[in-house]
């Protein structure tokens, strides 16, 4: 089935959008070429980037493969293999570019991505996510095309090919802080999971138990999460600054109104309506049959808690560490700001010193990172929802 | 034996259940009946003190059941409701070895019992027991509640409405299995039915109930012939006796002016249809479609004027 052919005349609408998109990326320039890192470059574009007759071979290279994506219904499995080959190419092709412009023995002239580079690295980025979807792949091989491409992107980097592009020489200025600034960033996402989970899931219990506790808890986190995440981190400052300089022993216990400490305590707060109510909400969806059933069996009510309603309530409460996940790798840049490290460093450095690249070196891994723990708890996810259902005939 | 004793429960002062005797002998089937809301399901579960009693006390053998904490005297119990209340992310099998497990008995013998009851009730243990719930029919579902119910061997057994969701043909055979079974283990039951052949078929004796009162506790041939009340007689002539004229007339020769909430009746359901619909329902009057009403008085009147 998957490899049969179909009518050539059928356009596919998505392989137009990608053929579209990867069009105007062969149009626009490929990189940018900075005499220093912070003053505004030039444009090259692909042919011109590229020594010699590397840049029309690669050009016609990815125009064939967006129009081979447009017939639809070509086999997936091909189109996946197509996008593949894509994504690689526009890689060598900025690695190349980066090498060949960068003049020998200059530290200071840069060789960024352009929006050439970018928008080809989306088309094929989208058109293996398309082929993939439309795949449906098992949840393990899922699971492996996830590490796959994980030990693809780690393999690129580490093979040195892009080095010499601007973000990557921002990286190797500043490895010993990249790698920093990851744990933080990850203590911060997850250390403030954790937190909201240690405090969120015994309140969404609370509130389900206590009915008039409800409206009040659910008000204030609602409350909370309406505050913009740059005035929340802002509030956190003098709040802690005061409990720092006034509560004995809370400076010791690591309390200040800057560094990760207040940043935690923000996302924190953000994390914590979505645990709370999705506690509450998974706990309500229980019908009251198996919750009657239950205490009438001669459950006690810690036991109907415990054995009945929190595994009950577990894909919805999974789904709030997806949410909570997620959302905090992002919110996690803005600990930048007031010194809370992670890659939200780079970010307001970058923003200070309009240095355009070590915004990137901040952005890509949060994205990155995002993007990894999004469809791997998708995976968990679902693995787990299937085992619930394992003995359906 | 169960024995009631002045039983009564009050929700914000209004009596829902009011002054309620009875005993049920070991072993024999008490069918509780009654209109929508006459306080069935709270009497019932009062007796396992999933609603306390305001006042009055149940005795379960020579034990006050107030006197045992709450938990412990369930698990002596067995209770079955209607939706089956199995719990959907525990396999047929765990389901039933829920009771057995609390009280601690060891695996072998749980295993055993699960395997025993399965084969009891008609279910292939090798086929059902490693099943998820909702895997299994309407039917299947039901009959491991039961199980699950009887699995550490309760004197008592309490159902509200257990054979409610299912389809009258299942329900019929359902109700013949669960008499046999009955038989067979000797255990004590009060079953909470809207349906008074239902309680007919079932019922050693049958509890009557309206508005919180207990109107008749008597054997179904007594209350057949005897009605306590003419209310009594009204709700098991609804369901048993030959209403001839009751059923040979349209509601359309009984149709008045006025109003009245729900959803309008054709005018060609029978009288008896009507009659059963008001009292099941506990409506003192039903909206005909085209217009008009027709009230639960005029098809009393009706009623007792048939049979003479
Ligand atoms: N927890 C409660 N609080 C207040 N009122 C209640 C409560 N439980 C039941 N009631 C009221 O008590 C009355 C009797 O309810 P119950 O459920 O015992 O009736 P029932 O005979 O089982 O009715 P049905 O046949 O519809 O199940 C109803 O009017 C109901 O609204
Ligand atoms: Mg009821």
């Amino acid at each position: 089935m998957r490899f049969a052919l179909p009518p050539l005349s059928a356009l596919s609408p998505t392989g137009l959008l990608f053929a579209a998109t990867g069009a105007i990326g062969l149009w626009l320039p490929l990189v940018q070429f900075k005499p220093n890192r912070i003053v505004a470059g030039q444009g090259v574009d692909l042919i011109a980037a590229l020594p010699g007759p590397a840049g029309w071979a690669v050009a016609l290279g990815m125009a064939a493969i967006l129009a081979l994506g447009l017939a639809a219904g070509r086999g997936l499995g091909l189109r996946l293999g197509l996008a593949v080959l894509g994504l690689g190419l526009s890689l060598f092709a900025l690695g190349l570019a980066a090498r060949g412009l960068m003049p020998e023995g200059n530290r200071m002239a840069r060789v960024s991505p352009a929006a050439g580079f970018w928008l080809q690295f989306l088309a094929f980025a989208l058109m293996a996510t398309d082929a993939l979807a439309r795949l449906r792949p098992g949840i393990r091989t899922r699971a492996a095309i996830l590490a796959g491409a994980v030990a693809a992107g780690t393999g690129v980097l580490a093979s040195g090919w892009l080095d010499r592009t601007s973000v990557m020489i921002e990286y190797a200025a500043r490895a010993e802080m990249f790698s920093r600034s990851l744990w933080q960033h990850l203590l911060l996402a997850f250390g403030s999971l954790g937190l909201a989970f240690i405090v969120g899931l015994p309140l969404g219990i609370a509130i389900f138990m206590a009915r008039p506790l409800r409206k009040p808890v659910l008000t204030l986190l609602n409350m909370l999460q309406t505050i913009p995440s740059l005035a929340l981190f802002g509030i956190m400052i003098p709040i802690f600054g005061w409990v720092a300089a006034h509560v004995p022993g809370a400076a010791d216990l690591g309390v200040a109104g800057i560094g990760p400490f207040p940043a935690l305590m923000a996302l924190f707060l953000y994390a914590l309506l979505p645990v709370v109510s999705n506690t509450w909400v998974g706990l309500s969806s229980v019908s009251p049959a198996v919750r009657d059933a239950a205490l009438g069996i001669g459950m006690t009510p810690a036991q109907v808690l415990r054995q009945v309603e929190l595994p009950l309530a577990l894909p919805v409460v999974l789904a709030a560490v997806r949410i909570v996940l997620v959302q905090n790798i992002g919110l996690a840049v803005i600990a930048g700001l007031i010194g809370g490290g992670g890659f939200g460093s780079f970010v307001f450095q970058g923003l200070n010193q309009t240095a355009m690249d070590l915004i990137l070196l901040g952005a890509l891994p949060t994205i990155f990172l995002a993007l990894v723990a999004g469809i791997g708890l998708d995976l968990v996810i679902e693995t787990l929802s299937r085992q619930k259902h394992r003995s359906t005939p | 034996m169960i024995r009631l004793d002045h039983l009564s429960k009050l929700y914000s002062g209004r009596a829902v259940v009011e002054d309620v005797s009875l005993t049920v002998e070991t072993g024999q089937i008490a069918a509780l009946v009654g209109t929508s809301g006459s306080g069935k399901t709270t009497l019932l579960r009062m007796i396992n003190r999933l609603v306390e009693p305001t006042k009055g006390r149940v005795w379960i053998g020579d034990t006050d059941a107030a006197k045992i904490e709450p938990h412990l005297l369930r698990r002596r119990i067995g209770y079955a409701i209607q939706g089956h209340g199995l719990f959907p992310h525990r396999t047929v099998g765990e389901n039933i070895a829920i009771v057995p497990r609390l009280l601690g008995w060891r695996e072998a013998e749980i295993s055993a019992r699960i395997d025993e009851l399965m084969q009891l009730f008609d279910l292939d243990p090798a086929v059902y027991r490693d099943r998820l719930p909702h895997a299994l029919s309407g039917g299947q579902q039901q009959r491991v509640g039961v199980a699950r119910a009887l699995a550490a061997r309760p004197e008592l057994l309490l159902m509200d409405e257990p054979f409610g969701a299912l389809d009258p043909v299942i329900r019929a055979k359902a109700q013949d299995d669960l008499r046999a079974i009955q038989r067979q283990l000797g255990t004590t039951l009060v079953i909470v039915t809207h349906d008074m052949e239902e309680a007919i078929q079932l019922g050693d004796r049958i509890a009557v109930m309206d508005k919180g009162r207990l109107l008749q506790f008597a054997p179904p041939s007594e209350i057949l012939t005897a009605p306590a009340t003419p209310f009594v007689e009204a709700l098991v002539g609804a369901a048993e006796r030959p209403f001839r004229l009751l059923s040979l007339s349209t509601v359309d020769a009984l149709r008045e002016p006025g109003e009245a909430p729900g959803t309008p009746i054709n005018p060609d359901t029978s009288l008896r249809e009507a009659l059963a619909l008001c009292l099941w329902e506990g409506r003192a009057a039903l909206p005909v479609s085209g217009g008009g009403i027709v009230t639960l008085a005029a098809l009393q009147a009706r009623a007792e004027g048939a049979s003479r």
